[in-house]
């Protein structure tokens, strides 16, 4: 602090207060809404203060059946969820350690064409070659399947990225001593390389949790069976029953659960998701 | 770094998942999307033909194209000038308060997580006219709100929901700005008499502008491709065309309205500006890092 402003000091405080409101507000509401039986919607107006059928509504949702036309519960989604994102991850992750171990520790003929094709995938977001990608993935018989939900998302430009800046911190003489004691590029990779980027594996992992689990538009197409519904792409599957019918309390419940995970793993997991953040934008 | 491993066919090998992966579900379907383009298919897919530039001269003589793109750069700059204003204010209250700044942070940056289809879900029925909360306050202050019919109002419904998820992040990074701010020039100017709201203008938003240059980049790549689940789960592209963004009409025209010569050409232009928005990104890390 430069000087003492105690009323800007105040401003300050209320201005963040007033920023977390509104950002909390439509937690809130929905919080608030799922804890009212479905009938006192159609009335008018969606209640202010908690109602008591909240624990009814999260009960059946959690476990019977998600309701608005899903019958599968939500636990049962959230595990798709969880398959899928979990799978995008550590496939992520996998494949782009291996590559920039490559690109890095190896010379070898056409290497800079393949680091250029591997950022090729950054120019190619799923939402613009939508419809070839889908037929592609229907060629290959991996609709409704676990494998169709994560395989064609793994390929990461940033992750490789990441992880070729990293490794290139690592100091030569590193390298050059183990060599010199006898360890192959697999021991090296495993013993050295690794443990190195730890931190760097972690960081990324939050950030790649959080992508995996919020995929939408992809499980959408790919899946029409409810046994490989995800959490996220279901609200889309609920809202399309017809407005009278809607159950808005259900709606507003698993909205909450589906982005309970990420949000759990954002604030439990705070550090590292704000170093994912900043090293994935460099 | 000069030390390597001297195997020949094992960088191969290393590479091989990932560029398999690429090569299967990137530069092939890249490649259909770029032959489709140039074939005019019926709408049962049985039979296709040759019909060369047509789908491209189509879809520039359609005055529909022309509005998405305008659409598309409106929302676009929107989400970003507005994501950005407010969570500059917010970082630069954050960056005073010496209390709490933790607490602050946590619970100003977990709407990052809120999938955006999630997060249309939640305006939307905050905006409901005929139950949401928002829609009836608006009501009795005298605005008719109804984003079912009134094509601005939806699209000012769909640049709130999808600024919401963004503030999170521009938050971030303009906190970590600010911290980088020397205070010395800060003490500096405050001794010569300049008032906090001075010499924010003056030295600290001038020095923050490599910040806000990324971040305005980010923000219109992240409006243009990664809001359409906020548009999927809300308006759907409507009413009329009004939130039609040029990502969605790609999707629409393909799965909705069957015209897969008309969005394998929609795709290729996508492709072109995604391809220059990396460039201009690249370009501009590449001057960040030298500056730094």
């Amino acid at each position: 602090m430069i000087e003492n402003r105690p009323w800007l000091t105040v401003v300050s405080h209320a201005t963040l207060l007033l920023g977390i409101a509104l950002v909390a507000l439509p937690v809130w509401m929905a919080l608030v809404a799922s804890t009212h039986p479905a009938s006192a919607f159609g009335v008018g107006h969606i209640p202010l203060w908690f109602g008591d059928a909240g624990l009814d509504t999260w009960k059946t949702v959690l476990l019977e059946k998600a309701g608005n036309g899903i019958d599968t519960p939500v636990f049962f989604m959230m595990l798709n969820s969880l398959v899928m994102a979990l799978g995008i991850t550590f496939g992520k992750i996998a494949i782009s350690l291996l590559s920039a171990y490559a690109i890095v520790f190896f010379r070898f003929p056409f290497r800079n064409l393949c680091f250029w094709i591997i950022f090729m995938t950054l120019m190619l977001p799923v939402e613009v070659r939508i419809v070839p990608t889908y037929e592609v993935v229907a060629n290959l018989d991996l609709l409704n399947s676990y494998t169709g939900l994560t395989l064609p998302l793994i390929a990461s430009a940033t992750a490789t990225f990441l992880f070729r800046q990293c490794f290139l911190s690592i100091p030569g003489e590193l390298v050059e001593a183990a060599r010199i004691d006898g360890a192959g590029p697999f021991r090296f990779f495993f013993d050295i390389l690794l443990p190195l980027s730890r931190t760097n594996i972690a960081a990324l992992f939050v950030i790649l949790f959080i992508y995996g689990w919020n995929q939408y538009l992809w499980p959408l197409l790919i899946t029409t069976d409810d046994a490989y519904y995800t959490l996220v792409m279901s609200i889309k599957r609920m809202l399309s029953v017809t407005d009278g019918d809607i159950a808005w309390n259900q709606i507003m419940a698993t909205t909450l659960l589906a982005m309970l995970p990420p949000v759990a793993v954002v604030i439990g997991m705070q550090k590292l998701f704000v170093k994912g953040l900043v090293d994935a934008e460099k | 770094m000069t030390v390597t491993f001297p195997q020949k066919g094992l960088p191969w090998l290393l590479l091989l998942p990932q560029l398999l992966v690429t090569a299967i579900f990137f530069l092939w379907p890249a490649e259909q999307a770029l032959e489709q383009a140039f074939y005019q298919e019926d709408a049962f897919g049985l039979s296709r033909e040759f019909v060369g530039f047509e789908n491209f001269i189509e879809l520039f003589t359609d005055p529909l194209y022309y509005q998405s793109m305008l659409t598309t750069l409106f929302f676009s700059f929107s989400v970003a000038i507005l994501g950005m204003s407010v969570a500059l204010l917010l970082a630069v209250m954050a960056d005073r308060v010496i209390r709490g700044k933790l607490a602050y942070q946590t619970l100003l940056i977990w709407p990052y997580a809120v999938a955006p289809a999630l997060a249309g879900v939640l305006w939307w029925i905050l905006f409901d006219p005929s139950m949401g909360p928002i829609a009836l306050w608006l009501e009795s202050a005298g605005v008719d709100w109804n984003h079912y019919l009134n094509g601005n109002q939806a699209m000012i419904l769909v640049v709130i929901a999808s600024t919401w998820k963004q503030i999170s992040y521009n938050f971030l990074f303009f906190l970590a700005g600010l911290q980088a701010v020397p205070r010395s020039l800060i003490e500096a100017a405050s001794i010569d008499g300049a008032s906090p709201f001075k010499r924010f203008w003056t030295i600290v938003f001038p020095l923050l502008s490599p910040t806000t240059f990324f971040l305005l980049v980010v923000n219109l790549v992240y409006a243009f491709f990664e809001t359409f689940g906020v548009i999927d789960a809300t308006t759907k592209g409507g009413p009329g065309q009004s939130t039609n963004t040029l990502v969605y009409k790609v999707f629409e025209d393909g799965f909705v309205g069957l015209d897969l010569g008309g969005s394998a050409a929609q795709s290729v232009v996508l492709m072109g500006i995604v391809g220059l928005m990396t460039v201009i990104q690249f370009r501009f890390i590449e001057r960040k890092v030298q500056y730094s």
